[in-house]
């Protein structure tokens, strides 16, 4: 396993390179398999969408890529660092650093406005009250809220509630945004917004995306398309 | 600051559930600061005797009386720099509701013994002077409105027939604690009426108060005293005054003691109110912590925002229950003054309340902190939607 870990680290074009991941979880005396032997590289400035049914294993897959799951066995090497091997603690900061989050429903904190939702991430960081207002400004500004800063989640849309969710995943400019299901509870005007604001993110910005979508809709979207089925890649649409 | 501005928001989003749960400690804290000032109100007797002062009573018990014949042997014991003596008179003003403690003592040696009684000067020449004379403390004459000159009429319980005294002077406590609600009156009046009206109860003292120069005497005058009397028909039991005040509240210590259990129960059960509604609070909001665990923030910053809630709530109600312990309190004093002497909340109490609110926060947000704060990211991110 290491040499073709080593030699897709050494390809800067390879921002994920997951070799040979096992993951089962326990269920009662149980053990499922729910990931076998996967591998898989994913290219710098990628927009890749995971599809499958349910219970293939795509959003354990992108939980791991995430790296708030841990896997049985394998490596998952990102921007040059196995995050199977950091403990909880540096794992957090990691992922602070490193990863944006963007949910099916949204997840914002309910008790802070919309721009509170967004400076949340630069909390974690060393940035000035005045250098996060202009970040969490700039964000919302990308996915055209910058007149809803003072409105609590409970006061949008669901539409609008992604979009400060998106602002609040690219708010510290991670490397990697992962989404799973991020249309999944919008009507279709709004998914449509949805998926153009993440295709800008990654044909403007250059963001690596990672999709879990069941919407071929969405998928379409997407440059690359991967199928998982019971825990194993299955098929590769280029 | 991040963190507290959570924790404030994180309070009022269900006002109604954080309002009850505020209301409750208050009312517990509010419960354990009256519950506390009424035990310690029983042994405020103790609190104020002095190590210098000793008290004779019939060895048989408190309601046997000692012959007046007493006095003189007594005073003759080495180490008695002076003796006073008196009854436990227990008379009724107006009606039973009316109740509050008379005394009757020989005043000139009795204010000597007892000089945290301060009266004027004059006051106390015109009481030493008038044998139906008497004087009370200023929180009864406050009570009743009375004013020196006044005549004041008790009905006897212990010794039979309606007695009237005239009111001589008012008396001042020295201390917080001393007792303000009493009235003495002369020995002398009660006996020469017992001696017209039921001469077999006459010269008897229900007990001899005995000073003396040093608190290291107390043990040897006790014993003297004592061995004078023994074998005869009235054999004496002398003891401190604090001791005698510990077997006087040591009759009641079964209530007191009932009295301090209800009292650490009202904690107890606020802690599982509080409990209950911080794990209700953290199961709802596990989604909520799995996010703030995803975006990087650390097991300290969830822990922080569990615990703060707790300890913010817990907090809140008790101090509301501290502000409100005082009048309260107050309100007791006034309508409970007749049988519970300076109803005054002590710091140390306060102390407790800020302790068991303290607590309480801190106990009720252990296994809900604990909960958020092992969460596995991906299982809390699954239980919302």
């Amino acid at each position: 396993m290491t040499g073709p870990v080593l030699e897709t680290v050494s390809d800067p074009n390879i921002i994920v390179s997951i070799r040979g991941v096992v993951k089962s979880y326990r269920r009662g005396s149980q053990t499922v398999a729910v990931l076998e032997d996967i591998s898989l590289d994913i290219q710098r400035g990628e927009f890749l969408a995971l599809m499958g049914p349910s219970g293939s294993g795509k959003s354990t897959l992108l939980n791991l890529i995430a790296g708030i799951d841990k896997v049985d066995s394998g490596s998952i090497i990102i921007n040059g660092a196995d995050i199977t091997a950091l403990d909880e603690s540096t794992l957090a900061d990691w992922r602070a650093a490193h990863v944006g989050f963007i949910f099916q429903f949204y997840n914002l904190i309910p008790v802070l406005t919309a721009f509170e939702n967004v400076e949340l991430p630069l909390m974690l960081t060393s940035l000035s009250r005045r250098e996060r207002r202009e970040h969490v400004q700039a964000a919302l500004s990308l996915v055209s809220l910058n007149d809803r800063l003072d409105h609590y989640p409970s006061q949008l849309s669901g539409g609008q509630q992604q979009r400060v969710a998106i602002a609040r995943a690219v708010v510290s400019d991670p490397s990697i945004l992962v989404a799973d299901e991020p249309t999944g509870d919008l009507d279709r005007v709004s998914a449509g917004e949805i998926l153009g604001l993440m295709g800008r993110l990654n044909s403007e910005f250059g963001k690596t995306i990672i999709m879990v979508t069941h919407d071929p809709r969405a998928a379409e979207k997407a440059r690359t398309i991967r199928h998982l089925d019971k825990g194993v890649i299955v098929d590769v649409y280029p | 600051m991040y963190i507290l501005k959570i924790i404030i928001r994180n309070t009022l989003r269900h006002r109604l559930r954080t309002g009850l749960t505020i209301l409750g400690i208050t009312i517990a804290i509010l419960a354990f600061g009256l519950l506390r000032t009424i035990v310690g109100l029983w042994n405020v007797g103790v609190e104020r005797s002095l190590a210098t002062r000793l008290v004779t009573r019939n060895a048989i018990s408190l309601v046997f009386s000692l012959p007046i014949s007493y006095l003189d042997r007594i005073r003759q014991v080495p180490g008695v720099k002076s003796v006073s003596y008196g009854n436990w008179f227990g008379g009724i003003y107006i009606d039973e509701k009316y109740f509050f403690a008379s005394e009757a003592i020989e005043p000139s040696s009795f204010l000597e013994l007892y000089p945290e009684f301060i009266l004027e000067p004059e006051q106390k020449t015109a009481f030493i002077r008038d044998r139906k004379g008497c004087i009370v403390g200023r929180k009864l004459a406050s009570r009743y409105g009375w004013k020196p000159g006044d005549l004041i009429t008790l009905k006897g319980t212990i010794f039979p027939g309606q007695w009237e005294f005239v009111l001589r002077g008012i008396f001042k406590g020295a201390e917080k604690n001393t007792e303000e609600r009493v009235l003495f009156f002369h020995w002398e009046y009660l006996n020469e009426t017992l001696k017209k009206t039921v001469p077999r109860r006459a010269d008897q003292a229900g007990f001899y108060l005995i000073g003396i120069t040093r608190p290291d005497q107390a043990a040897q005058v006790s014993q003297d005293v004592d061995r004078i009397f023994k074998n005869s028909l009235a054999e004496t039991l002398t003891e401190t005054e604090k001791a005698f005040q510990l077997a006087f509240a040591s009759m009641t210590e079964a209530i007191m003691v009932v009295i301090q259990i209800v009292s650490y129960l009202v904690i107890v059960i606020i802690m599982a109110v509080v409990a209950n509604t911080m794990a209700m609070t953290a199961r709802e909001r596990i989604g909520e912590y799995a996010i703030f665990k995803a975006m990087g923030f650390r097991g300290g910053h969830i822990a922080g925002m569990v615990f703060g809630e707790s300890l913010l709530i817990t907090m809140t109600g008790g101090l509301l229950g501290i502000l409100l312990t005082f009048p309260v309190g107050q309100l007791f004093g006034d309508m409970l003054g007749d049988y519970l002497p300076s109803f005054q909340v002590k710091p140390l109490t306060i102390w407790l309340d800020i302790a068991f609110a303290l607590f309480v926060g801190c106990v009720a947000g252990i296994i809900p902190t604990l909960r958020a704060v092992r969460i596995r990211i991906a299982d809390g991110l699954r239980r919302i939607g």
